[in-house]
């Protein structure tokens, strides 16, 4: 057996399937004893890395490596990680006991009776002992799984969308199940989702994941308040995005010629220098005000929208703003009474802190990491 | 059974499953002991009845054959033995039909009316074909003979006049068929049936005006596979029997089998039994292939 | 998909516009499994007979004649014709044979098709085929053919029915297991290498259970393939006698009652097997 725990390391990861490169040339640190979420749409190359974590695929370049031990060349048997697979892969001809308690058997360990019943207990199946699989709901199978591989006290436990067969409303709930999971047994949770909602509730770090490569890895905050693409700033949460130059700095900050208007954009958050670049702002950090109602000093404006569309979604109001560049841009506003409301066809002015907006690379594709119908669900 | 928890996976990554289910490496070598069966006990004496197909047919028994590659024994079996042909192919096709009209029902009700009684019903299917097909095909002898019930029914509600018979016709060669084939066309028919989601088939009557359109547009496509293999099943070996024309017919009703099997076992003249038998496997896997081309079913076994 | 439309339609016949409708429906539903079921009594009327026939005392020497008189004697006197019971046996010894070796070598050629990619994969499955497409009455000249030029005439018999028997239970057996095996998750085995089962483990406590009732229901039907064949033994039995050759012998001359009386116990074995089966997975099910 090798090395049980440690930083979970990728080193120069490759893996091709034919002429298509899944992964390319992945360099990745998941830190022993986090919660780590691997984010991206199907086919970013996120599953086919956890699988070459977990032996089930060998890489065509590179090391894998957990704290000092290479364990690239390691059958999945020998590895000291373990797998909740997508739809859980649950021994159908097994009992729930006999499911949970396989790995402890395998390897030989005495006291396989009471591991096994205390980790049924923890995630709350002591009474199902001796069902199968086949007798129990979708959310109880998800949690055998979880037990069949956490019992083995893995180095690393890697999970596969584990929550993808769930309802909404269960999915939630196994979401605060899982991370408290985690905080008490502080095994490093390597999670692969395409979910953005379910990493960001879960996870510490974040890695967003696109055509095989990693485009930006944080923690949710960092990812969702300045993220350095086009591709995460659309698959995380929504943002507008505006084409604009960059013609100066002032102090901190850059100065950015938007449709005419002048911005400024804080140096920290721009990932231009110069010249031509996308402006984002996420629909919640923006403020519609009616035409020249109030003073907005040291603040951002863009003048000129027109109020195209409201919905009304209860906790906040969505409004389409139309731009006099053709643009329409969303705004989100908080239903807490401080904000006139605004009708169709309102004159009105976009406002927002400095510190709000990001700056992106010009050549990006400003529509990449857009949730396409058939992807939402 | 491919999802294990009966839930279905969400979102599966396209690339990854199907390149590494199959591993590469020495698993070919499982294929080996019976791959040499195959070789040794099927491809190499099919080839050596090509070889007997073009000896000389002046030989005998007695002196032997000489090669001669003598083409001309396919076109004497042909031209003699046309008839033959041509009511083999025909009597497994009609039956084949008629199995498939009687087993569809079966199968349907098996797959979707009959409930808890489900398993039942297909242990009912198998059963009788435990017993002995030759036991059974002499039953029906009785049944089907002269002055068996059927005939005399029939003579009596005047479907049959009364010097009519029912035995050594083709009508009990054909029902012969029909009867012995019948579980090889029901149950590839079930197996496919009890996979269609009855809600698509509720769903289409909802959406077609007529039940039969329904059936047309939905069911049958979705059971498809399952009319193939049984189809396939039961022609190919009704073309090749011979128990059913000799036990329920006469020679006026003797099919390519018949002949075949005189002429290897009774009358030793191999090239001609040979010919007649490569010709049979040739048209049939003709049959077969043209057959599964045109019903777009791609993996066969 | 269809959900919300197949929700409305369950809901639909029992409500009162399509009241006239539904009758109808009601009908047709019954109609296919009255159908259903006239064909499954067809199916047993041969059964019927033969049964009926086991207890018949005939008058005459043939025995395929009308009820006569109820006796117990074809029962009690099963292995009293010629050659009866020596059919018997080894009709039960090739079958046997032919059975373990044919899902032997088929499952194993199964597992290579469906779990390991190589070159050549679709000429092993025409290979695979053939025999299937291969009239029975071609196989089996061609087996005799086969046999007569090797020499093989003096051993003609068991060792040669074994080989025929098992080359046409081959391919089912492989059709059978491979179907199977498609339909099983390779997750499942992948989830066993996780926890620490290797490669002969992973086969032993995953693969091989699951793959069971696909090698099961394979091995019954080469059993009842080769139990019953007549036309390849016809061909290659030489001088020995299996039970279908038997009855074949029998039809022309005196057909001994006993016949029936083996062809009901068939009947009954495979029915108490098949239920008995079928009894055991249900109190299974209701135990768990």
């Amino acid at each position: 057996m090798a090395e049980t725990s440690g930083d979970l390391r990728f080193e120069g990861i490759t893996k091709k399937f034919g002429d298509f490169v899944a992964v390319d040339d992945l360099d990745l640190t998941v830190p022993q004893g986090s919660f780590f979420a691997l984010l991206g749409p199907s086919g970013c190359g996120k599953t086919t890395s956890l699988r070459m974590a977990a032996g089930l695929e060998e890489p065509t370049a590179g090391r894998v490596l957990i704290g000092e031990t290479d364990i690239t060349g390691l059958r999945p048997y020998k590895r000291p990680v373990n797998t909740v697979f997508q739809s859980y892969a649950l021994f159908p001809h097994l009992t729930i006991f006999d499911n949970v308690a396989f790995g402890l058997r395998r390897r030989g360990v005495q006291d396989f009776k009471k591991k096994t019943q205390d980790m049924l207990e923890l995630v709350q199946l002591d009474g199902y002992a001796a069902r199968k699989p086949t007798q129990l709901s979708g959310g109880q199978q998800q949690r055998v799984a979880l037990a069949r591989a956490l019992v083995n006290e893995p180095g690393v436990l890697l999970l596969d969308e584990p929550l993808g067969a769930l309802d909404l409303k269960l999915r939630r709930q196994m979401q605060i199940e899982l991370k408290r999971i985690q905080t008490d047994v502080g095994i490093t949770f390597v999670h692969v989702t395409h979910d953005q909602e379910e990493a960001m509730t879960m996870a510490d770090t974040i890695a967003v994941m696109n055509h095989g490569v990693i485009e930006q890895m944080g923690t949710p905050a960092e990812l969702y308040e300045n993220p350095r693409t086009t591709f995460v700033a659309n698959f995380l949460g929504q943002s507008n995005l505006i084409m604009a130059t960059v013609t100066g700095r002032s102090g901190d900050s850059l100065v950015v010629d938007c449709e005419g208007q002048t911005i400024e954009v804080e140096a920290s958050r721009s990932h231009v220098e110069s010249g031509r670049a996308w402006l984002g702002v996420r629909p919640e950090k923006l403020t519609a005000v009616p035409t020249g109602r109030e003073d907005h000093a040291g603040a951002n404006v863009l003048t000129g929208g027109k109020v195209s569309d409201v919905s009304f979604v209860g906790v906040s109001t969505q409004y389409l703003v139309a731009m006099p560049w053709g643009e329409e841009l969303m705004v989100f506003q908080q239903n807490t009474g401080q904000h006139t409301p605004l009708g169709h066809g309102d004159t009105v002015d976009l406002v927002w802190s400095p510190g709000h907006a990001f700056l992106l690379d010009a050549k990006q594709d400003a529509h990449a990491g857009m949730m396409t119908p058939e992807d939402d669900e | 059974m491919t999802s294990t928890a009966g839930v279905p996976p969400v979102a599966p990554e396209p690339v990854v499953d199907g390149e590494t289910s199959r591993r590469r490496g020495w698993g070919w070598l499982l294929l080996v002991p019976g791959m040499l069966w195959l070789a040794v006990f099927f491809l190499f004496p099919t080839v050596q009845l090509v070889f007997t197909s073009l000896y000389d047919p002046s030989g005998s028994y007695e002196t032997g054959y000489a090669m001669t590659w003598h083409f001309g024994n396919y076109a004497d079996a042909v031209r003699d033995n046309f008839t033959l042909f041509v009511r083999s192919f025909m009597y497994a096709g009609i039956a084949t039909v008629i199995c498939l009209s009687l087993g569809y029902p079966l199968a349907y009700a098996i797959a979707f009316k009959a409930g808890r009684w489900k398993n039942f019903m297909l242990v009912l299917v198998i059963a009788p074909f435990f017993t002995s097909f030759l036991l059974r095909t002499l039953s029906w002898r009785t049944i089907l003979s002269d002055q068996g019930p059927v005939t005399s029914f029939l003579q009596t509600i005047a479907v049959l006049p009364d010097d009519g018979r029912l035995l050594a016709t083709p009508v009990a060669v054909i029902a012969g068929l029909v009867y012995n084939f019948m579980p090889f066309m029901t149950l590839p028919l079930y197996a496919s049936l009890d996979k269609v989601d009855y809600r698509l088939i509720e769903a289409a009557g909802d959406l077609y005006s007529s039940p039969l359109t329904g059936f047309r547009r939905v069911t049958f496509p979705l059971s498809l596979p399952g009319v193939v293999s049984g189809t396939l099943l039961t022609f190919i070996p009704a073309c090749g029997d011979y128990i059913n024309a000799e036990l329920l017919g006469t020679p006026k009703q003797y099919m390519v089998g018949n002949r075949i099997q005189a002429a290897f076992l009774t009358e030793h003249n191999y090239p001609l039994a040979a010919s007649l038998s490569i010709i049979l496997m040739a048209v049939v896997v003709l049959m077969v292939v043209f057959y599964v081309r045109r019903a777009g079913t791609e993996e066969l076994v | 998909m269809a959900t919300s439309t197949a929700e409305r339609s369950t809901a639909g016949p029992g409500t009162r516009p399509h009241a006239r409708r539904s009758v109808g429906r009601w009908f047709a539903n019954r109609l296919v499994l009255f159908i259903g079921i006239l064909v499954l009594v067809y199916t047993f009327v041969p059964i019927g007979y033969i049964i009926a026939l086991s207890f018949n005392q005939p008058t005459g020497r043939s025995a395929t004649a009308e009820f006569d008189a109820f006796t117990w004697h074809n029962w009690a006197s099963i292995c009293e014709p010629d050659g009866l019971c020596d059919s018997l046996k080894l009709s039960l010894g090739v079958s046997i044979t032919a059975t373990i070796l044919a899902t032997l070598l088929g499952t194993l050629m199964a597992f290579a098709l469906v779990r390991h990619s190589f070159r050549g994969r679709g000429a092993s499955n025409l290979v695979i085929f053939l025999p299937m497409a291969t009239p029975e009455v071609v196989m089996g000249a061609s087996l005799l053919a086969m046999f007569v030029s090797l020499g093989f005439d003096s051993i003609l018999g068991f060792i040669t029915l074994v080989i025929a028997h098992t080359l046409f239970c081959l391919s089912f057996v492989v059709v059978t297991v491979k179907a199977r095996l498609t339909g099983m998750d390779s997750r499942l085995e992948q989830a066993a290498m996780d926890l620490y089962a290797n490669e002969w483990q992973t086969f032993r406590l995953v693969t091989l259970p699951l793959a069971m009732p696909g090698i099961v229901a394979a091995a019954l039907l080469a059993f009842s393939l080769s139990f019953d064949d007549f036309i390849v033994s016809n061909f290659t039995a030489g001088q020995s006698v299996t039970f279908p050759l038997y009855i074949y012998g029998s039809k022309l001359k005196d057909f001994p009652p006993q016949l029936f009386a083996v062809g009901t116990i068939m009947f009954l074995v495979s029915f108490v097997f098949v239920i008995g089966g079928e009894l055991w997975r249900m109190r299974r099910r209701a135990r768990a």
